[in-house]
């Protein structure tokens, strides 16, 4: 046998490759069993870009699904909360084209507040809510937790007597920052021999 | 300058401002007196604001604390002076957005009355966490300019041991001169409270005060009040920005403290000489903080100078002392040039941390002139002290790349403005940096909120999963249970459904194996009755058993009666029954003497052979054609007529049995109650019989008219609905050939038999404890009212 091998050169290469062949696909085969990946890892990344207002205006039932879309493959523009920022994230994780923001405009940050006046108890929000920031039980008024609100603006529609609306979300002087100046190429020469006047 | 200076470091950058601290320093601190109204916003430091423990209208006295510290990076906020709580409201406070915030406003009534205070007269004998409370309550932020509370600052931990204690008395922006001041006039102040802050602290190394040699004043007057304390004053050439905590420390001891760290993890301890002083008038004299040195500066003001304000004295009272020229002032500028920002309003109030109000003319601190592009020239990384790369950070704040911004250390600016002073293009870098921290800042709070959001979001929909989930398992454990009542009506079975039908046809069998087998036996008895007479049984035997028979008769008569006899003397429930017995039994024996009687004449007279066989070849046809089909055999006619034949004898019987009774009645005989049984028995068969004769007329004319749908019948035997339908066709047109009469007597007996049978339905379904039993005595009541209007119209 040995002998064989040794005499014939064509046969030895043909073992020599065909072996390697079967330890390295074990390997490899070993490998993908052993490092399965769980789960969707890019629907993972494109979701912790999402801003988690659970709104629903993407056309999907939330962040999550919407994630998993964009990682089977639809669009980056369809995240009206998220806005220019998201999709430049997005395209940029992608490394795909950022595309205008498939909506009228951005949604301001807001907050739902509830006219506690006019509010009936009917808890019809409070079931809308994707994030159980509405607190009341049925009969007995119900209010907003400002603070876990996304601004999802979900619990608007169901309200039977329309006594919830969407409040931006004012500056304090916890949340005031410094504007960004204009950049130095929009000013034009006017404005310059002004300012400097 | 007089002493051997020790070494010192020289940092990165740095720019030499023209320094206009002389125009302040010409005349002493003069205290700025009592403003009619005191304005105190609640948040002057860093951290929680404070909230108020007074109420509008209350009298305060200085000193009093007005609002307590709110958790513990917070300060409390004390009355400057006497007077009386008018106002907590919003208020336009000093602050770069020129926004309002909550303050209490006290109208003063110039009394300047002191609240109960006293001060320790050996601080070595408190504790350190009595010396830190001490400190907290007499509400001491860093007076420097950024208003870090100093008890949290003086909270050094056990395992971070501190080398080094610095009172940082640099001051190296241009225009203030409120630590100069200090230093010049108070430094015996300074020297106490460094020396309660070497005794809180305890470095394990030195003590120094870190001065710019632009102060030579100020360094001589703590070098003599230090004398002897070994506290060291070490001046260093002046350079902006000195004064920044991490860059004094780094001159001083040539150490850098981390990114993101705090000096306290390289051991080191930095305190502004303003809030040294605060600390000593806090623990020796036991006044909290409610004054301080300011500087009211700028060309706009003919006399500047340095001010000891009560805190909370509006900006415009300091500006009326100071000779201001309004029309002058290009801007106010709270703090220094370099790092201060325009007020919007002279109302502001002085803070804690207001070191300086500057008001310049136009030609002393133009507006910058408008940006232009970068030109890349290098210099803003060459000024800045923290050695970062500011052309750079600008393109990415530009571009929003928040993530490049954080690799160049973004974070480490000190936002001291070297980088934008030296810029030949003007580009206002510090605000791009600014702007960007902040954004970076929401992005990480948006981010932090998102993951909450999601949390949230994901617990609920756990939790709607959870109850879907539970309520499924309800339904199932419902169906389960349900299976296993079918199951054990299987297993148990007369209750189950198919079962039942089974028992059913299990029955209907039976009945069938009944039908047949009288007739059957009716057969072997005429074979048997034939074949005996024939060959076996002579008439002379015949007379003999017949004899037999009769005696034995007339034996159970005799018991019979005697027992009849005992339960009448008894008064037993049973004595009607006896009676009936009795009857029978006489009824009996009267049938075997007559048939003997027969027998004996026969037998006497007849050729008795073939008279016995034709009656029983007779008998065999008819059971024959019994069995073979009980409707089939009889024609209609002979059913009416015998019908009608045995209503007529039934009558008869009626009418027999009717007198009886009512002999007996006259006669008071025994036996009354035997014969009106007996007459009401009669009476119910007549009734069965005329009613089998009604049914009968009316399946007769039915047939009689509906042929087809007899023949369909027959054809769709197996179609037991169709079947049901041509009978419901058959009733109905023989209904229509019946007397009124007859139909209502016809319906009341179905509407009978079908009660007869949902009450035998309803029976088995009690048994088997199936739902079924309300809905079937539902019906039950229906029909038995249907019965009674029809009873009630036939009667």
């Amino acid at each position: 046998m040995i002998e064989l091998i040794a005499q014939n050169p064509f046969i030895a290469s043909l073992l020599a490759l065909v072996s390697l062949g079967v330890v390295f696909g074990a390997l490899l085969g070993f490998a993908a069993v052993k490092f399965k990946t769980e789960g969707d890892p890019i629907a993972d990344q494109v979701e912790a870009l999402l801003p988690q207002t659970q709104c629903g205006q993407c056309g999907y039932p939330g962040c999550r699904p919407y994630a998993q879309a964009i990682a089977d493959g639809d669009d980056i523009n369809k995240c009206p909360p998220g806005g220019e920022a998201t999709i430049a994230a997005l395209a940029d994780l992608l490394g795909v084209e950022a595309k205008p923001l498939d909506a009228v405009e951005e949604s301001v940050p807001s907050v739902a507040y509830i006219r506690e006046d006019e509010c009936i108890g009917c808890t019809k929000c409070i079931q809308a809510c994707p994030v159980d920031a509405i607190l009341g039980s049925a009969k007995h008024m119900h209010t907003v937790i400002a603070s876990e609100c996304t601004g999802c603006d979900l619990c608007v529609e169901p309200c039977p007597v329309d006594c919830i609306e969407m409040r931006p979300i004012e500056t304090s002087l916890q949340t005031w920052a410094w504007d960004k100046p204009k950049p130095p190429e929009d000013l034009i020469a006017t404005d310059r021999s002004g300012a400097s006047a | 300058m007089s002493q051997p200076s020790r070494k010192v470091w020289d940092i990165h950058g740095g720019i030499h401002p023209a320094e206009n601290k002389q125009q302040s320093l010409q005349s002493p601190i003069k205290a700025a007196g009592i403003p009619p109204q005191i304005i105190l916003p609640l948040a002057q430091h860093i951290g929680a604001p404070a909230s108020p423990i007074i109420s509008v209208g209350d009298r305060v006295l200085k000193g009093q604390m007005i609002a307590e510290a709110k958790g513990f990076v917070s300060a409390p906020v004390h009355a400057p002076t006497s007077g009386t709580v008018v106002a907590i409201e919003s208020r336009l406070i000093p602050h770069p957005s020129g926004m309002s915030g909550a303050c209490i406003v006290i109208d003063t009534d110039g009394q300047d009355e002191w609240a109960k205070h006293s001060g320790v007269e050996d601080f070595r004998s408190l504790s350190k966490m009595d010396l830190i409370d001490r400190v907290r309550q007499a509400g001491i932020a860093g007076m420097g300019g950024a208003g870090f509370p100093s008890a949290v600052k003086l909270s050094t931990r056990d395992d971070k041991p501190i080398e080094t204690l610095i009172l940082n008395g640099t001051e190296c922006e241009p225009y203030i001169t409120a630590d100069d001041i200090l230093m010049r006039e108070r430094a015996a102040e300074i020297i106490a409270g460094a020396e309660i802050l070497r005794h809180l602290i305890k470095p394990s190394k030195e003590t120094l005060i870190g001065v710019e040699d632009n102060k030579p004043e100020g360094i001589a007057a703590l070098q003599k009040a230090a004398q002897g304390t070994g506290i060291e004053i070490v001046p260093f050439p002046t350079k902006y920005p000195s004064g920044g905590e991490k860059q004094l420390i780094q001159i001083l001891t040539g150490k850098e403290v981390p990114a993101g760290g705090l000096p306290a993890d390289i051991g080191i301890v930095c305190q502004n000489i303003g809030t040294a002083t605060a600390i000593y008038r806090a623990i020796c004299l036991g006044e909290p903080l409610i004054s301080r040195i300011t500087t009211i500066t700028g060309e706009a003001c003919s006399q500047p100078r340095n001010y000891e304000v009560l805190l909370g004295t509006p900006v415009q009272f300091l500006l009326d002392q100071s000779g201001f020229k309004k029309d002058d002032c290009i801007r106010l500028v709270m703090g220094g040039p370099m790092m201060g920002y325009t007020l919007q309003d002279t109302a502001v109030p002085i803070v804690k941390t207001s070191n300086c109000v500057l008001a310049p003319t136009a030609a002393e601190l133009p507006p910058p002139p408008p940006a232009q592009a970068c030109i890349r020239c290098g210099m803003c990384a060459e000024a800045c002290p923290v050695s970062l790369l500011p052309q750079q950070m600008y393109w990415f704040s530009r571009a929003q790349e928040h993530e490049k911004l954080e690799d160049h250390k973004l974070f480490d600016c000190i936002e001291c403005g070297a980088c934008s002073y030296v810029c030949p293009s003007n580009i206002p870098l510090v605000q791009y940096y600014r702007a960007s921290k902040a954004e970076i800042r929401q992005a990480q709070q948006d981010k932090i909120k998102a993951e909450r959001s999601k949390e949230r979001f994901e617990a609920r929909t756990a939790r709607l999963e959870q109850e879907e989930a539970e309520k499924e398992a309800k339904r199932a454990a419902r169906l389960q249970a349900a299976k296993d009542k079918a199951a054990a009506a299987v297993s148990n079975p007369d209750s189950s459904k198919t079962d039942l039908i089974q028992a059913a046809i299990e029955r209907s069998k039976a009945k069938k194996a009944d039908a047949a087998d009288p007739a059957h036996d009716a057969i072997a008895r005429a074979q048997a009755k034939r074949d005996g007479k024939v060959e076996e049984e002579t008439p002379a035997a015949k007379t003999e058993r017949l004899q037999l028979l009769i005696a034995s008769a007339e034996r159970r008569l005799t018991s019979a009666r005697e027992k009849l006899a005992l339960a009448k003397e008894q008064g037993g429930e049973n004595v009607e029954a006896f009676a009936t017995a009795v009857i029978k039994t006489e009824d009996k024996l009267t049938a075997l003497q007559k048939e003997l009687a027969e027998h004996q004449a026969r037998s006497t007279s007849a050729p008795a052979d073939t008279g016995a066989t034709d009656p029983a070849q007779a008998a065999i046809a008819r059971a024959m054609a019994k069995r073979a089909g009980a409707s089939a055999d009889e024609s209609d006619e002979d059913k009416t007529q015998r019908l009608q034949n045995l209503v007529a004898t039934t009558e008869k019987r009626l009418a027999a049995a009717q007198q009886k009774l009512s002999i007996a009645q006259e006669q008071n005989d025994a036996n009354v109650a035997a014969f009106a049984t007996g007459a009401e028995k009669t009476q119910s068969k007549l009734d069965s019989a005329k009613q089998e004769l009604a049914e009968h007329l009316a399946k007769v004319s039915a047939k009689a008219i509906t042929k087809e749908a007899v023949s369909a019948e027959q054809a769709s035997s197996n179609d037991p609905v169709q079947a049901a339908i041509e009978r419901a066709k058959a009733a109905r047109a023989a209904q229509a050939d019946m007397s009124e009469d007859d139909k209502l007597k016809q319906s009341i007996a179905s509407l009978e038999n079908r009660i007869a049978r949902t009450q035998e339905k309803l029976s088995a379904a009690q048994e088997s404890g199936d739902d079924k039993a309300e809905i079937l005595a539902d019906s039950i009541a229906k029909l038995q009212d249907k019965l009674a209007s029809a009873k009630e119209k036939l009667g």
